[in-house]
């Protein structure tokens, strides 16, 4: 696979660019490095989510308008770009979390793994399995931290209850919280602050084991030290999952991604490699966003 | 330059406008306390009076007896039976229909059209007169059957705890914040499962609020037992006959010329003021209570 995790809008070389190349020719030397030495790394990528010309309508409101990118596998991609713009709307197509409200809907064709999530034919709650989901706010259900956890699991696995509590630790140490909880997992998940019903949350996602892990601005509504903590374990999550996260802060994007795209009015500007969209983008949008000259 | 001079008039002129809207303050908090010490002022008369007149007469014969015939001593005990008998079944036949109802209009009708109308003939049904109620059970079944019983009491009855319980019910429901059923579902959880495991969970203290809030008001209704259940004097649970009643029996008696009779009347009026005042606080309470514990 070549070049799988560019899209269109976002080929440096492609003809479209080339007026613009000129006023930028420095720019676009130190760029020509960068892109030899990332070229190697392109080559072995593998699309773990594939999306071609995806547009989404709110009823009859076209709210994403033929989006085509390749989300890699077992990387970080973060979607940034100013509020309405879209972001959120893509992540919640991947689970097809839409579903759950009538008059919205997607065309086009996004595939995990080969398997085409928009078909009718595709058990959602299946896929859900695969795909897990963190929300903008903490979710904790009204029961135990244990049950939070357990939750999901029980949904689509017979275990044993050893088996269970050693994935439910799992997961728990896998999101960075279990030592802040093994001795209370019978208590409520509603008691814990904000921060850790994140990770809770996380730790619920990630207990059933998906592939992929949608994190819908998992840390705006928490303070620093707990944001600085869910980055790290974003960091360390990574290894085993391929992460999708929107966010509205860029920072934020710099620090965890791998990948990033820019979006704005529903429309895909630009999707590259992090360093390179922070550092050298080839849109003059992206470059006003990242400077904070709109949005 | 002469620099402007701070005018005074501007002033004076807004200290009265703060001044009046103080008064207009004044002016409305008062007369809003007067009304609500008017309103408690009442009820406060006639829990008195009923504790006066009542108090004497809850004695152990109370709760031991049967209702007696005129000039006789007894009690009240087949009334208390037949009272508890008749709210329990009407609360179980009421209370899976009312969930169940509430369910579809927070959960799955939610903004359709067939909401909009369920949601609307409930609305009228909560506000019904009882005894509209009460004569709609009588042509249903007691008509049919041909005579007075316990069963058209508890279906009347239970036709006024649904339109309470689906309105409790669809109220709690919604409060239950949407990222929670989306949480759930995006674990891969079925609809039905979402809702039972997850939203009944978190909005379960509402709705056994709302239970508790629909026995409380059938517990008192008078109106709707005179044409179903009507009375009986002696003992009995047989739910195909007519059955004995507080309400009832606190009506007749209370109409009655006999002394021995009224007091009894007064003594029952009293017991279910009180057990109707518990079960408000404990509604209160269970509300109160975090749901998870």
């Amino acid at each position: 696979m070549t070049a799988t995790t560019m899209s269109d809008h976002a080929q440096p070389n492609s003809p479209k660019m080339g007026l613009k190349m000129a006023s930028a020719l420095k720019e676009s030397e130190t760029r020509a490095g960068l892109m030899d030495k990332l070229e190697s790394i392109r080559q072995i990528d593998a699309a773990k989510i594939d999306i071609r010309d995806l547009s989404f309508f709110y009823g009859k409101f076209k709210a994403l308008h033929n989006i085509s990118m390749q989300i890699p596998d077992k990387q970080v991609t973060a979607f940034i770009g100013p509020s309405g713009c879209g972001k959120s709307t893509l992540l919640r197509i991947f689970n097809r979390i839409y579903d759950l409200y009538p008059g919205q809907n997607a065309t086009g064709d996004v595939t995990l793994d080969g398997l085409p999530i928009l078909s009718p034919k595709v058990d959602v709650n299946m896929l859900r399995a695969k795909i897990g989901m963190v929300f903008q706010k903490p979710t904790p259900f009204p029961m135990s931290i244990y049950d939070n956890v357990a939750f999901g699991v029980r949904l689509y696995e017979r275990m044993s209850k050893s088996e269970l509590d050693d994935r439910v630790e799992w997961a728990l140490q896998r999101s960075a919280i279990w030592d802040e909880v093994k001795d209370k997992l019978k208590q409520s998940g509603a008691a814990l602050s904000g921060g850790q019903q994140q990770r809770l949350c996380i730790a619920r996602a990630i207990a059933v084991k998906p592939e992929v892990l949608l994190l819908d601005e998992p840390t705006s509504a928490l303070d620093p030290i707990s944001t600085t903590k869910i980055e790290e374990l974003v960091h360390e999550l990574k290894s085993d999952f391929t992460i999708a996260i929107v966010t509205h802060n860029m920072q934020q994007a710099a620090r965890v991604s791998d990948f990033t795209a820019f979006m704005y009015l529903g429309k895909l500007i630009e999707f590259d490699h992090t360093d390179i969209i922070f550092t050298n983008p080839g849109r003059k949008e992206t470059e006003d966003y990242i400077t904070g000259r709109f949005g | 330059m002469k620099a402007p001079a701070p005018n005074p008039h501007r002033a004076v002129h807004k200290m009265t406008k703060y001044q009046v809207r103080k008064i207009i303050n004044y002016v409305n908090l008062s007369a809003s306390i007067v009304v609500t010490l008017f309103g408690l002022a009442m009820l406060a008369w006639i829990l008195t009076v009923l504790f006066g007149k009542g108090f004497h007469y809850l004695n152990w014969a109370v709760f031991s007896q049967m209702t007696p015939p005129p000039g006789e001593s007894g009690g009240l005990l087949n009334a208390i039976v037949g009272t508890l008998a008749l709210t329990f079944l009407a609360v179980l036949i009421g209370t899976p229909i009312g969930i169940m109802a509430g369910t579809y209009l927070a959960e799955f009708g939610m903004k359709s059209k067939f909401s909009s109308v369920v949601r609307f003939i409930n609305d009228v049904l909560l506000s019904a007169p009882s005894i509209v109620v009460g004569v709609f059970v009588y042509t249903l079944v007691v008509a049919p059957s041909g005579h007075f019983s316990g069963w058209a009491g508890a279906i009347a009855l239970s036709i006024l705890v649904i339109p309470v319980v689906v309105r409790t019910t669809e109220d709690m429901l919604k409060l239950v914040p949407i990222p929670m059923r989306e949480a759930a579902a995006a674990l891969g959880a079925p609809r039905y499962k979402v809702t039972i495991s997850i939203v009944y969970k978190a909005a379960l203290s509402g709705m056994i609020t709302g239970v508790l809030l629909a026995t409380a008001r059938i517990m008192g209704e008078t109106a709707p037992l005179l044409f179903t259940a009507l009375n009986n004097q002696f003992w009995s649970v047989d739910m195909n006959q007519p059955i004995a009643n507080m309400p009832v029996v606190i009506y007749q008696y209370a109409l009655s010329p006999y002394e021995d009779w009224q007091n009894l009347a007064w003594a029952g009026a009293l017991l279910i003021t009180i057990s109707v005042l518990l079960m408000n606080i404990m509604a209160r309470y269970t509300l109160k209570s975090p749901t998870s514990r």
